[in-house]
C-alpha cells in the first residue's frame, strides 16, 4: 500500500456518496428518509472541501466546510419541526399523500 | 497505510450510505448514516483537519443524528409502505447510475493529475487554533451573520412545533 491517497479517490469518494444521496433523494418515500439523504449529499461536499484545502494547504476549506455544518444544523432543526407539523395536520410521513401545492 | 486506512473508511462510508437508501425503516438509516458521518470523520482526520473531524463527530453525529433518531421515536415512524414504481425506472435506474458514477470518476481522473497526492502529516494547518485565527479575522462577518441564523432557525423551530395556543 502506497503512503500517499491520490486526491482523485477522495474527489471519486465524494461523487459516489453524493449520487447515492441523489438516487435516495429521489426514490425514497418517506420525509424522513429524504431528509436524510439531504444530509448525506452535504456530507458528500464537505469531503471535497476538506481534500481540496489539504491540496492546496490552505485553511479556507476547513472554514467553508465549517459553515455548512452550522446550515445542515439550522436546516435540520427547522425541517424536522416541518416534519412533525407535517405529521400533526396531516398524520402522514409519506410524501405522496402531502401534495396540495402540485398541479 | 494512508491507502489502507483510506479504502477501509471508504468502504464503510460507500456501504452505509447504500444501506442507508436501501432500508425502508426511517431507524435503520439514520443508525446507516451515523456510520457514514463516523467514517467520514476519520477521512477528514487523515487530510489534516483535527477540529473539523472532531466538530462532525459533536455536530453531525451527535447533535443532528440524535435528533434525528428522537423525532422518529417521537413521531413512531414505521417502515415505508411499499408502492409500485415503473418498470423503465426499476430496469435503468442502477444502470444509468453506475455509467455516471464511471463517467464523473473518468473525468475526475483524467482531470486531476496524478501526481495530485494527500499524505498524512504533509499539511497541519488543520487545528483549533489555525482554524479559530482565520474564522475570527478574515471570516469574522460570515461567522457573525451565521449566528444570527441560528438565532432565526431556533426561533422558527419553537414556532413551527409548539403547540397552538386558544
Amino acid at each position: 500500500m502506497p503512503a500517499t491517497v491520490p486526491l482523485a479517490w477522495y474527489l471519486i469518494l465524494s461523487a459516489v456518496l453524493f449520487s447515492i444521496g441523489v438516487a435516495g433523494f429521489l426514490i425514497r418515500r418517506s420525509i424522513l428518509t429524504v431528509f436524510m439523504c439531504i444530509e448525506l449529499m452535504l456530507n458528500a461536499v464537505n469531503l471535497s472541501f476538506i481534500s481540496f484545502a489539504q491540496r492546496w494547504k490552505a485553511v479556507d476549506g476547513h472554514i467553508f466546510s465549517f459553515f455548512v455544518m452550522v446550515v445542515a444544523a439550522a436546516e435540520a432543526a427547522v425541517g424536522l419541526a416541518i416534519i412533525l407539523t407535517v405529521f400533526k395536520n396531516r398524520n402522514t410521513l409519506e410524501i405522496d399523500e402531502v401534495s396540495s401545492l402540485k398541479l | 497505510m494512508d491507502g489502507l486506512i483510506f479504502l477501509t473508511c471508504a468502504f464503510i462510508a460507500v456501504a452505509c450510505a447504500i444501506n442507508l437508501v436501501l432500508q425502508t425503516h426511517p431507524i435503520s438509516s439514520a443508525i446507516s448514516l451515523v456510520g457514514v458521518m463516523v467514517s467520514l470523520a476519520v477521512l477528514y482526520l487523515l487530510l489534516g483537519g483535527e477540529f473539523i473531524g472532531m466538530a462532525q463527530l459533536i455536530v453531525y453525529a451527535g447533535a443532528i443524528m440524535v435528533l434525528f433518531v428522537f423525532v422518529i421515536m417521537l413521531l413512531n415512524a414505521g417502515a415505508e409502505r411499499k408502492y409500485k414504481r415503473s418498470v423503465w425506472a426499476t430496469v435503468l435506474g442502477v444502470p444509468l447510475l453506475l455509467g455516471l458514477l464511471g463517467l464523473v470518476s473518468y473525468f475526475i481522473h483524467s482531470r486531476v493529475p496524478a501526481t495530485d497526492s494527500v499524505q498524512f502529516g504533509a499539511w497541519t494547518g488543520g487545528s483549533a487554533r489555525d482554524v479559530g485565527r482565520v474564522l475570527f479575522s478574515t471570516y469574522l462577518l460570515p461567522f457573525e451573520v451565521t449566528s444570527i441564523l441560528i438565532l432565526i432557525a431556533i426561533v422558527g423551530a419553537v414556532v413551527l412545533a409548539q403547540k397552538e395556543f386558544d
